[in-house]
């Protein structure tokens, strides 16, 4: 899929360049960027490793399991068919709450359990495994700390001033991604 | 507010630092494992960035996106969405690295306290590559047909940005 991005974006703009009179630019453009990639990771290497180290920290404290305990009650109603099995639910809480937390390789691992789970209950299941992707694609990050060190590394003033402008945005997109799976799934059949 | 606001990622490690004192757990050995993790982070994400950043850089280069965004510009604006950030809508939900990209870009040339500055932020602060986490728990399910998944997914999607925009013109327009 990225393959045909790729291409198609490479395509367009090589086209359109000449057209535009932005040939010399164009043809400067790619080695500026690959070497703008690897100035970018450098650039927020240290935060990320600052900030990977706070929410380990978080983590061992047991933040993950409370933050788990929290969503019990809201997951058995989102997920009722899944809630049934106990292993389903929780790979559930684990997929999610890593996701609150930001731990992207604790939630994939967990969160395809859950999945594989839910493709075993068979037609039960597959509205629940739609909602399970509808969440996962929905950020639901607590602490946004890679784009919180981009925007340090750009000399923003108080990088985490944005989280109430996230948490927000966030909040928003998983009420109309609930919102939109409560009125598809009727749609559907 | 403001002073509070500047020390948020000093109190946010704060609060991690009592935590584990209260709790007894090895502070030092946490942060220095974390980092580690980031670190390996930062080399697995080097070689996606590497690919991606060269084809937004240089569809930035050939004027594409200007030309489009003039004539998207009227209905961007009467959504509320800085122009600005009209290829972060496109990349978004189909590559993370190509938005960070164009994010960066923003962040760069506009300030990164600007208002595309901030909304570029939250944007990718409050989104996920929606395709390419549902490819993967789709595949990993062996689903073939993912009924509503996607649909459902980007109307979350174009809520968030809308939101993002809507949030950040009330805070900082």
């Amino acid at each position: 899929m990225l393959s045909v991005l790729l291409t198609i974006l490479c395509l367009l703009a090589t086209l359109f360049a000449p057209l535009n009179g932005a040939s010399r630019e164009a043809g400067a453009a790619l080695t500026e960027g690959a070497q703008a990639a690897v100035e970018f990771v450098l650039r927020i290497t240290g935060g990320l490793c600052l900030w990977s180290g706070v929410l380990e920290l978080l983590e061992r404290c047991g933040a993950a399991a409370a933050l788990g305990r929290l969503l019990q009650r809201p997951l058995r109603r989102l997920f009722p068919r899944s809630a049934e099995k106990g292993e389903i639910l929780a790979a559930l809480t684990e997929n999610l709450s890593a996701n609150l937390l930001g731990l992207g390789n604790a939630a994939t691992p967990a969160g395809i359990r859950a999945a594989r789970g839910m493709a075993a209950l068979g037609e039960r299941g597959a509205d629940e495994l739609c909602l399970l992707v509808v969440l996962n694609t929905a950020s639901l990050q607590l602490l946004p700390a890679t784009v919180a060190t981009v925007r340090a590394s750009a000399g923003a003033a108080a990088p985490f001033d944005i989280l109430p402008a996230v948490w927000l945005a966030s909040a928003c997109s998983v009420a109309c991604g609930l919102g939109a799976a409560a009125l598809l799934r009727r749609l559907w059949r | 507010m403001s002073a509070l606001g500047a020390l948020t990622a000093p109190i946010l490690l704060c609060a991690a630092l009592i935590a584990a004192a209260c709790r007894g757990v090895d502070a030092y050995d946490a942060l220095r494992a974390g980092a580690r993790k980031g670190l390996q982070t930062a080399m697995e994400i080097l070689p996606a960035l590497v690919t991606l950043f060269p084809a937004v850089y240089l569809l930035r280069a050939s004027g594409l996106p200007e030309q489009l965004g003039r004539l998207l510009s009227p209905l961007l604006q009467a959504l509320g969405v800085p122009p600005e950030t009209g290829l972060i809508l496109l990349l978004r939900p189909l590559s993370g690295s190509g938005a960070m990209a164009e994010a960066a870009r923003i962040m760069e040339t506009a300030g990164p306290d600007s208002l595309a500055g901030r909304t570029a932020a939250v944007m990718m602060g409050s989104s996920e590559t929606t395709f390419y986490v549902a490819a993967v728990y789709l595949s990993a399910a062996g689903v073939k047909r993912s009924r509503w998944a996607i649909p459902a997914a980007l109307c979350a999607d174009l809520a968030c940005f809308l939101c993002s925009a809507w949030v950040c013109r009330m805070l900082w327009g």
